[in-house]
């Protein structure tokens, strides 16, 4: 079992995802095991700069002004060892004008005691895309901390879309705080997909600022509790200028003995803004579960494939 | 164990009781194996309980009398099993599967996995499988098409007994005749259908009929004399749902 000394593809192997795209040179990507750069390539008008710490790394990625990355930039944090902390602090700037699209998969096989802490600072500049990725691939033993924290600002016209993913293997804890400013016609959706079980904790903290004209944003979670997992999920959605529209979604399905909170939060300071919001805690619906049923699946195959569905 | 039953699905003496009122009162019926069936009769009259009943559903077991699958019980067993046995129904209003692909959910019910069957069984409902295999199974789709997708995955499990309740409803006329052809490809494959509804034109595509009011069967046999009775009387009906006192001495 690959543990101590790996390579940017053993890293990368963790994930479940085809490395060759580690091989592709029109692909740029970013290899990082816990404070060490395994591996790293660049396409042009994007730069990275990365200092590594005693715990991890610095980073400064920049997107030159007007330019438009085609391929998916894949970016691999992690840990292999059982122990350790990996904190990443990045700080975003994409140019006006520009766009790009990043994959960070963040793989923690085997941790049973392991910090993961993301802090992150955003710039979207005038009329630039940046959409992020983040999915998280974790062990069955559960012995992951992560804390993604982000702050985002966004100037006229961009376009800020993020998911973030962990279904695959146990939680552990999760703690996700995640804030974006919008101004005028700018758009932002946050996503956050979560399976836990066994003991696992979930806190989702989504926050957006809706203060340009015209700005639009979407907060969504989806979030299913097993056995004793809890999960608590704030949303809140300010909008403070003329035409902002925004919603804020959130669905958690509990099973056994799980338990889930959702606390959506819309405030509205302008007479021509307008939010929604809908939240959605319970057991799996009746009807979907024995549609399932009376297609000959078993009640466990049914509760499996719609949580599978409304995490997909 | 019953034995020697004609039918493939017999109901005895069924009953089922909601707050203190009868929902099914007393049924007596048989159904022919690979034959369609049409349970015909007002809004309110006990129809889609009774298609419950016989699937199981969680609201729907706590019945008296008996029903009896292939001369078996099913009164004990839950809704998966009865699905394995053969028995399937299609809802008046399908479910919502928030991100649940169309391939995933006619995986599921399939017998044939093959990517090949499963696009086949799109094309059976008048989809198009390029257009419709990878979309969810959600609110972004209409009632129409979620019926379309809800009858192909029908069509893929291949059950023996096919319970479709008002499927008619939320469908256009052209989608409506394709739900007719998957009626008659079921007949084909010897599949026994229960049409449950209240429509003279799904009446028509059945062999045998039965008129339900108020939870009682109050007639049965040809679909012309059924449609006959229900053009005349049932909708005009305004006795809410209490039939007039000479239909309860039909034979």
């Amino acid at each position: 079992m690959l543990k101590q000394k790996p390579d940017k593809f053993g890293l990368f192997d963790t994930t479940g995802f085809d490395h060759s795209v580690l091989e592709d040179p029109n692909s740029a990507h970013l290899v990082v095991h816990h404070n060490k750069v395994l591996g790293a390539h660049l396409v042009p008008g994007l730069h990275v700069d990365v200092e590594e710490m005693e715990d991890g790394i610095n980073a400064k990625l920049v997107l030159d002004e007007g330019i438009t990355i085609e391929n998916p930039v894949h970016i691999c944090f992690g840990m292999l060892p059982e122990k350790g902390i990996q904190k990443i602090v990045m700080d975003v700037d994409i140019k006006k004008d520009s766009g790009i699209m990043i994959y960070a998969h963040c793989t923690f096989p085997f941790a049973v005691d392991v910090q993961h802490i993301m802090d992150a600072k955003i710039h979207v500049g005038e009329n630039a895309k940046y959409t992020y990725f983040e999915r998280h691939i974790h062990g069955k033993q559960g012995g992951v901390k992560v804390y993604p924290k982000a702050i985002v600002h966004l100037d006229k016209r961009a376009n800020f879309k993020t998911e973030f993913e962990l279904i695959k293997g146990r939680v552990g804890l999760i703690d996700i705080d995640y804030e974006t400013i919008c101004r005028d016609e700018s758009v932002m959706e946050m996503t956050a997909r979560i399976n836990g079980s066994g003991d696992d904790i979930i806190k989702i903290k989504e926050v957006g600022s809706l203060e340009g004209e015209g700005s639009r944003g979407v907060l969504t979670s989806r979030v299913a509790v097993r056995g004793n997992a809890r999960a608590d999920v704030y949303n809140k959605l300010t909008a403070t200028a003329a035409y902002a529209r925004g919603h804020v979604d959130c669905k958690e399905i509990i099973q056994d003995n799980g338990i889930a909170t959702a606390i959506p939060i819309v405030e509205v300071r302008h007479p021509k803004a307008h939010i929604t919001h809908e939240a959605a805690i319970g057991s799996v619906d009746s009807k979907e579960l024995e549609t399932l049923m009376a297609r000959g699946l078993n009640e466990d195959e049914a509760v499996e494939l719609i949580i599978e569905g409304l995490l997909s | 164990m019953k034995v020697n039953t004609m039918g493939i699905l017999e109901l005895k003496n069924l009953s089922l009781e909601f707050e203190d009122k009868k929902i099914l009162n007393n049924l007596n019926l048989d159904f022919r194996e690979g034959h369609i069936h049409a349970i015909v009769g007002p809004n309110g009259a006990g129809k889609s309980t009774l298609a419950y009943t016989i699937m199981g559903l969680s609201d729907y077991r706590d019945i008296s009398g008996e029903i009896f699958f292939k001369d078996e019980s099913i009164h004990n067993i839950d809704i998966d099993e009865r699905a394995r046995k053969g028995i399937t129904l299609a809802w008046q209003e399908p479910a919502r599967f928030e991100g649940l692909s169309t391939k995933k959910f006619l995986k599921a019910a399939a017998k044939d996995k093959s990517e090949e069957n499963l696009r086949n069984a799109l094309l059976s409902v008048g989809l198009s499988p390029d257009n419709y295999i990878d979309r969810a199974v959600d609110k972004t789709l209409s009632g129409g098409e979620r019926k379309r997708i809800e009858l192909a995955s029908i069509y893929i499990m291949e059950p023996e007994l096919v319970l479709l309740d008002e499927p008619d409803s939320g469908i256009d006329v052209a989608a409506l005749e394709k739900i007719f052809e998957m009626i008659k490809v079921l007949k084909k494959r010897k599949t026994t259908v229960i049409l449950i509804t209240h429509s003279l034109t799904v009446l028509e595509q059945a062999e045998y009929a039965f008129l339900m009011c108020n939870g009682k069967i109050v007639d049965k046999g040809s679909v012309n004399k059924i449609a006959g009775y229900f053009r005349k009387k049932c909708v005009l009906c305004d006795h809410k749902n209490k039939p007039e006192p000479d239909v309860f001495e039909m034979e």
